[in-house]
């Protein structure tokens, strides 16, 4: 027969402490912390360093740290107008990637039925194919003498001599089809996991297919939705192929004017201010943005 | 074998009966978080080849207590004997001690045979096919070798999770609320099922439940837990009849609680007044024996009486009661009788149709016999353990 | 129920709105893949000049011989080479993090999060050209080439493969080690026979995307690249003078062989039970 041996006031002997080891997360972290850290946090470090240099300097004559602050002023000036157009496509590829990859992802997750995988199967892989094949293949699609062109021109959309090509119109484009699978994926992951029956009691609560969609679907829907324009908005800021190869340098944004300010002209602070103002921008809209769409974990 | 009070210290490691095997002991067993204590100086001895049971609300250690039994969790003071053999420090692997976990935690990625073979695998036994095909011949799945868990039902799921532990014949088996997650009918069933087993195969298995009925209906032996503590162990029948604080009587089924004062002792008796009126307790049914107490008796055991000249000598008696609601279950019928002092008594009466029913606001009196009175100590909560008394709905409560 | 007019348009209606979706959704899915049908087409061009706006004839020539332009399956090469050390690189770095994020205590968690996430958020001109900067003041201008290229796509792949490995390892009950220890597996008996199978179909995704980013890089690339010239690299180059067909070629088979993984690893999976 089992009994309680337990006499009240009499106190327990403690054993030897085992330490639970938690140095070993600190190893398992360490590797992986010290790449992140020498090859972006210092770098980022260094931009911002180089982006407060003398800007008289020169790579041959070498740089002289003289907490310059006017060089921002002096980028801000100088490339405003390429700043505010990289911000205004990005915004604009954003949104449209949102308008178009909203309706696919919800077809897949909801109405594709055998077809789910097959149909996200077609959305990942074309991203396997390198992006600068694909985005060349824009420019010969929206070429002069091409296909798309030529019908536009033969219906009346277009005019005789009439282009899409180096157009802020095929930038757009470009970016818009360049990010949506960035766009549909995380969508496509926060929908799925909508359960169905939170709508099948809407429609029980008299809400027709588009309220329910407003009231229910959409807000549940919301960590996807903020992952992909992020996720789609920040690369899209800083991207220079699209101008370069579908615009022409009357399109061209922050990012093109920080590549060739690093590449050709050399001229290192000007390009390290632009870069350092292109990442407080985005900081700056992304921490708006996420505050008010109200989701905690990005990671 | 007579019931004892909790507190008699016993040699550990030796077992009442004639069991073979091991007995679990432990020890001074404390857990702490921080600075809340979970599991607050335990010590108890589970006896080899017994059914036991350790009964308690959420958050009061029950948990807690297994798994520091199967070395998930980690004691901050006190030691854990096995047959002789002390294995606080030892890690789960070490230890001849299986779990079936509340969420029976299947492999997902391997089908049921090398579920059920895991353990036997790790050890290098031989003959695992032949152990395994036998294990789930007892839970009734031969055939299901080949299939994953996510194509069970939670029934099946919980057999697999059995078999599993089982087969390594450990010397005691946990089981951490294992019926939860199964509907009613099933949960019944499963509730024979695993006591046919227990007793065919012979392990001691040390049950976690928070539902009292589950406990009596399983266990030799229940050990009530509340705030890290064991507040009484015992056969469920002793339990029951006798329990030894408000906790236990208000959480094995229900109870009347009637604040009393002890003002004489004749005999084997005290006796008590209870608003003016004598009632007798037996001394043995008496956790205290001076001053403040709380009178007991089980709904069950009281009697309705009507009139005042009704012959009730020799029983405890309370008078001035009216009926203040009437529910009729089918077996029986339930009566909430209002004293004159505001408190509110339950009574159930089985229908043997003897009698017709009372109706609300006939005013009784109150009768049992004395031997089924207990009393306890007046100093603690009158409704502690009670889980249907909520301190804003209090109706009619003690004062 | 009588089928007035009202009836006929409601139940019109609703057809199109519950078909609307997946009409949209079938819509966009054309437009994503049109591309890819082009450079499927234009890589059996018969091509004159240096531009492909227009299909001149069929031709198996640039699929028969596909190493025709100078440098481009050397580029390719690199790029397989740059991209299967990048894998492994940042396929290791990055598991050891996941689990020391999801399994360990340890202090400074939210800013390893941090420091996780922000790459993601980077455009990848302000992460190139930083790197740059880095390499320049460290005196090492001269000599970037494939280590350099190999250290960066590490870096920015690291914090696709935590997320996508964390996201897996969160996903498991942390009761299935413990009923792992429980029946008498240690822990790295635990680790490989219980925790790694099921972590494994996370990591291998993990894997394959930090190939696909790497593979595909350009941005980075061209800021680190030295004189080393990988895939992208060379397209960017042959655009200015003229792009060869074979470059669609490579296109297409990266398309394929993308698909043939992706299905046969799905086909994989169900065959095995799961």
């Amino acid at each position: 027969m089992s009994v309680l041996t337990r006499t009240p006031g009499e106190p327990g002997v403690a054993p030897a402490q085992r330490r639970r080891p938690s140095r070993v997360g600190y190893l398992l972290l360490l590797p992986g912390i010290a790449w992140l850290l020498l090859f972006f946090a210092v770098p980022t470090v260094q931009l911002v360093a180089t982006s407060l240099y003398d800007p008289n300097g020169s790579l041959d004559t070498g740089y002289a740290m003289t907490w310059s602050f006017p060089n921002y002023l002096d980028a801000l000036a100088t490339y405003r107008e390429q700043f505010l157009r990289g911000l205004v496509y990005a915004g604009s590829a954003t949104v449209l990637a949102l308008l178009l990859g909203y309706p696919l992802a919800y077809a897949i997750a909801f109405k594709a039925g055998r077809f789910k995988n097959l149909m996200l199967v077609l959305v990942i892989a074309p991203f396997f194919t390198s992006f600068l094949v694909r985005t060349l293949a824009w420019k010969s699609i929206l070429a002069d003498n091409g296909f798309v062109v030529q019908s536009l021109q033969a219906v009346g959309l277009l005019a005789d001599d009439g282009r899409l090509l180096a157009t802020s119109f095929a930038v757009v484009a470009g970016l818009t089809y360049n990010f949506l699978p960035f766009m549909v994926l995380p969508l496509y992951a926060s929908l799925e996991k909508i359960d169905l029956r939170l709508i099948e009691a809407g429609s029980d609560l008299y809400a027709g297919s588009l309220t329910s969609w407003a009231r229910i679907t959409l807000p549940l829907s919301m960590p996807g939705v903020v992952a992909g324009t992020l996720l789609t908005f920040i690369p899209a800021a800083g991207d220079y192929i699209n101008t370069q190869l579908l615009g022409s340098p009357s399109q061209f944004t922050i990012g093109n004017v920080i590549n060739n300010t690093f590449l050709v002209q050399l001229d290192f602070p000007m390009a390290a201010a632009c870069s350092v103002i292109l990442m407080a921008a985005i900081v700056v809209l992304v921490l708006l943005y996420v505050r008010r769409a109200n989701t905690e974990d990005l990671v | 074998m007579a019931a004892t009070p909790g507190d008699v210290p016993r040699q550990p490691g030796h077992s009442g009966a004639a069991g073979s095997g091991a007995d679990l002991v432990m020890t001074g067993l404390t857990k702490r978080f921080g600075s809340f204590t979970a599991v607050d100086a335990l010590g108890l001895t589970v006896t080899s080849g017994e059914f036991f049971a350790l009964l308690g609300p959420s958050g009061c250690g029950k948990t807690t207590t297994l798994r520091m039994v199967a070395g998930l969790e980690e004691p901050t003071a006190g030691s854990i004997n096995l047959g002789g053999q002390d294995i606080t420090r030892l890690r789960p692997y070490r230890r001849p001690v299986n779990t079936v976990f509340q969420s029976y935690a299947l492999f997902p990625h391997l089908d049921i045979y090398e579920n059920v073979a895991f353990g036997l695998r790790r050890r290098r036994s031989r003959d695992i096919e032949r152990q395994v095909e036998e294990i789930l011949a007892l839970v009734e799945l031969s055939g299901f070798e080949r299939r994953r868990p996510g194509q069970l039902s939670g029934g099946q799921q919980q057999r697999v999770a059995l078999a599993r532990a089982m087969v390594n014949r450990p010397q005691v088996l946990l089981l951490d609320e294992p019926l939860g997650a199964l509907d009613l009918k099933l949960r019944r069933q499963m509730q024979i099922e695993l006591k046919r087993i227990q007793t065919d195969v012979g392990i001691t298995f040390v049950h976690v439940t928070h539902d009292q009925e589950e406990a009596m209906t399983m266990a030799d032996t229940i050990a009530v837990m509340n705030g890290g503590l064991v507040e009484q162990l015992g056969r469920p029948e002793d339990l029951y009849d006798n329990p030894a604080t408000t906790f236990v009587a208000n959480f094995l089924g229900q109870s009347n609680l009637v604040p009393g004062r002890i003002v004489d002792t004749v005999g084997d008796y005290h006796v008590a007044d209870v608003a003016g009126e004598k009632v007798g307790v037996l001394r043995g049914r008496a956790r205290v024996h001076a001053g403040d107490v709380l009178v007991g008796v089980r709904p069950e055991k009281v009697y309705l009486s009507t009139a005042e000249d009704e012959d009730t000598s020799g029983a405890n008696r309370l008078s001035g009661g009216r009926v203040s609601d009437v529910s009729y279950t089918g077996t029986s019928t339930q009566y909430l009788v209002r004293l004159a002092s505001g408190q509110e008594l339950t009574v159930f009466e089985q229908n043997t149709g003897a009698r017709a029913p009372m109706s609300v606001g006939q005013r009784v009196g109150l009768h049992w016999a004395r031997e089924h009175t207990f009393a306890l100590d007046a100093a603690q909560d009158i409704h502690a353990g009670d889980e249907t008394y909520s301190e804003t709905s209090a109706v009619g409560a003690a004062p | 129920m009588g089928l007035g007019p009202g009836t006929v348009l409601t139940r019109g209606g609703r057809w199109i709105g519950e078909h609307l979706v997946l009409f949209l959704g079938l819509v966009t899915m054309l437009y994503l893949l049109l591309p890819i049908g082009f450079v499927l087409l234009m890589s059996f061009n018969d091509q004159l000049g240096r531009q492909a706006y227009e299909f001149q004839g069929f031709t198996l020539d640039n699929w028969l011989s596909p190493c025709g332009p100078a440098g481009l399956c050397a580029s390719v090469v690199k790029s397989v080479q740059i991209g299967l050390l990048a894998t492994l690189g940042a396929t290791v770095l990055g598991t050891l993090m996941a689990f020391a994020l999801v399994r360990h205590r340890f202090r400074g968690r939210s800013t390893t999060n941090v420091l996780i996430f922000l790459p993601m958020a980077t455009p990848e001109v302000v992460m190139g050209s930083s790197l740059l900067a880095l390499f320049t003041a460290g005196g090492l201008a001269g000599q970037l080439g494939f280590w350099s290229i190999l250290v960066a796509h590490i870096m920015f792949c690291l914090s696709f493969v935590v997320v996508t490995v964390k996201a897996r390892l969160q996903g498991m009950e942390s009761s299935l080690e413990q009923a792992a220890m429980d029946l008498y597996a240690n822990e790295w008996q635990a680790f490989w026979r219980v925790t790694f199978p099921l972590v494994f179909p996370g990591i291998l995704a993990a894997a394959l995307l930090s190939f696909s980013l790497s593979f595909d890089d350009f941005i980075i690339t061209n800021f680190n690249h030295g004189n080393t010239i990988t895939f992208p690299m060379y397209v960017w180059g042959s655009a200015q003078r003229g792009i060869p067909p074979q470059v669609n070629v490579i296109g297409t088979l990266m398309f394929a062989v993308a698909l043939v993984l992706v299905l046969g690893g799905g086909m994989f999976r169900r065959r095995r039970g799961h």
